[in-house]
């Protein structure tokens, strides 16, 4: 973005600056921030944004981060137990990306202004939320591809389009994402596929896994856009490019033919081509079930989040002794060599 | 009665299963260490770290056989990895404490074996930087640890107090391992006493092998918390005879 760096736009009580005046820059400033998200430009860290913009851009990318993290758990459920050594080299590589995903997350929300302590300070108190789908348990193995194929591939949907958000630090840290994510969701796939084709009781696992993963990841696009509160906005700020139920439509037309493929059916009755819309049409969602997750009350929600802040919990005699040991040696920028 | 050439290929096939396992075994460990982190860089290290491990562990199992018919159709009295890599992790500092002492062996038995022409050469010219790593970064923790705070003094402390008896058995000799066990042994206790030196901590003064401890994984007598481990480890895999994953 080509635009004015942010100055001050607080009254001061400088002697000779009325409040119109500030009024005024204030509003040149909008000017210039509007004409720049109009023009598709990026805005970057020093830029003039609105305070409103800033803090939907905190909310959704340290939620994202969140998720990102909290995700790592059902899917490190499996890494002891995983059958094939090649599958948990691939389910290790998985998890230690997402743990890379929330790195580059926080950094970006780092952009704006917040701290990744006082992110997960907000994710631990329960201030700040994560995508619903973490709160269901990985029962089998055939879960770990389920998630990857449909989690994975919800996620990609809905992110893709992120690589072209007006936040030009989100939208770099989602390119690297996204290409991670298609390399996971294809992984997810294969590893479904080979339960598919492979014995009875494998292919039983799998369609039961895919039975139990299909409607939360069509709950992952978020409430029907007759009730999301955040779209309008951010829409009009190119932060999101398409509405909940664009994507969600987008994405069981792209999974129903990939069902196909893998010899797998979906849970839905209703599910089936409409020639006219040329979409392929679905039964109702249970939202009730949705807002119910999402206050809490999903199956794993106490668990993930007492895992997660045990962790941290756990993990503060080692943060704070590597705090202590940097302190002790910051003048020498080496271990181990007091200063004399 | 073996043939000279199938008496070498044993020895060979016995040499790459206790390479192979300690490998698989430490990295399973590490690999349970998965979202519970003290921090999220720590997630990324101690994946990779577990991750270069479990690729040396099939590349050796490999040369043995099927990878997966020997990790999990195999029983504990069948592994032949050192107590150490299977100790449970403990606190961060346990986990430390046994990255330290094995990474600093693995590194000087790669380098021995790297310089060698002998069967594991190839594999140690890769594993060898990978192992550099894994030594810099069990090194770092120990200096962080041990001269951070006085809790975290007092828990590297304990834990390398707790798994010096288990450092032993890393110079056994293992038949097929064409090294000088001695000459590494001596190598890894400055290498080891520099770094507790610098993290003020002290040398365990403890016997460095308990009374069973000596040669005993490599023999396939293991601690009682490795059966639960394989336990867990195995479950999925012998509950589908002979499926494909």
């Amino acid at each position: 973005m080509t635009a004015v760096t942010a100055g001050t736009t607080e009254t001061t009580g400088v002697p000779g600056v009325s409040d119109a005046a500030v009024a005024a820059e204030q509003a040149a400033y909008e000017a210039v921030f509007d004409a720049a998200v109009a023009a598709d430009e990026r805005i970057e860290p020093r830029d003039w944004m609105p305070e409103a913009y800033r803090a939907s851009l905190v909310r959704q990318i340290a939620q994202h981060a969140h998720s990102e993290i909290i995700g790592m758990q059902p899917e490190a459920n499996w890494i002891t137990r995983a059958p094939s050594l090649r599958r948990k080299a691939i389910l290790m590589a998985k998890v230690q990306d997402e743990a890379g995903h929330g790195l580059y997350l926080y950094s970006a929300a780092e952009t704006l202004g917040t701290s990744r302590d006082e992110l997960l300070d907000k994710l631990h108190s329960g201030r700040q939320k994560y995508s619903s789908i973490f709160n269901y348990p990985t029962l089998t193995w055939a879960d770990v591809g389920a998630i990857g194929w449909l989690v994975d591939g919800a996620a990609i949907t809905n992110q893709v389009p992120l690589c072209r958000c007006s936040y030009g630090p989100y939208a770099r840290a989602m390119v690297r994402v996204c290409k991670e994510e298609s390399f996971h969701q294809r992984q997810g796939y294969e590893a479904l596929l080979a339960l598919s084709r492979g014995t009875e009781a494998q292919h039983a696992m799998a369609q039961d896994a895919v039975d139990r993963w299909w409607w939360p990841s069509l709950m992952m696009f978020g409430p029907p856009d007759d009730e999301s509160t955040h779209t309008a906005q951010a829409m009009a700020w190119k932060i999101k490019r398409h509405s909940n139920d664009e994507l969600r439509q987008r994405f069981v037309d792209i999974a129903v033919p990939q069902a196909e493929a893998l010899g797998l059916t979906l849970p839905d009755p209703d599910l089936r081509w409409n020639e006219e819309r040329g979409h392929y049409d679905f039964g109702p969602i249970d939202w009730a079930e949705f807002w119910d997750v999402l206050k809490g009350n999903g199956p794993c929600n106490d668990q993930r989040l007492s895992t997660r802040r045990q962790a941290h919990e756990d993990g503060a005699w080692v943060r704070e002794a590597a705090a202590a040991h940097a302190e002790k040696h910051k003048h020498t920028g080496k271990h181990g060599e007091a200063q004399a | 009665m073996s043939t000279p050439d199938t008496r070498e290929a044993a020895v060979i096939t016995g040499a790459a299963l206790a390479l192979g396992d300690d490998a698989l075994v430490l990295s399973h460990r590490l690999g349970e260490w998965a979202g519970s982190a003290p921090v999220l860089e720590e997630e990324v290290a101690l994946a990779n770290i577990a991750l270069d491990l479990l690729g040396q562990a099939r590349v050796l199992l490999s040369q043995v056989g099927d990878e997966d018919e020997l990790a999990y159709l195999r029983e504990e009295r069948s592994f032949r990895n050192v107590q150490l890599v299977e100790q449970p992790n403990g606190d961060f500092a346990h986990t430390i404490a046994r990255q330290l002492y094995f990474s600093t062996y693995q590194r000087l038995l790669y380098g021995q074996l790297a310089s060698g022409d002998g069967p594991f050469a190839g594999l140690a010219a890769k594993a060898v930087k990978e192992v550099a790593y894994h030594q810099d970064h069990a090194e770092q923790w120990t200096l962080r640890l041990g001269d951070g705070t006085t809790e975290s003094h007092e828990r590297m402390r304990r834990a390398c107090d707790a798994l010096w008896k288990y450092t032993g058995e890393l110079f056994q000799p293992v038949e097929g391992l064409d090294v000088d066990h001695a000459a590494m042994e001596s190598a890894w206790l400055a290498s080891v006493t520099d770094v507790l030196g610098r993290a003020t901590l002290t040398v365990p003064e403890g016997p460095r092998t308990g009374a069973w401890a000596a040669g005993a994984g490599r023999q396939g007598l293991h601690t009682e918390s490795f059966g639960r481990m394989i336990a867990e480890m195995q479950h999925l895999h012998r509950s589908h005879p002979g499926a494909a994953w």
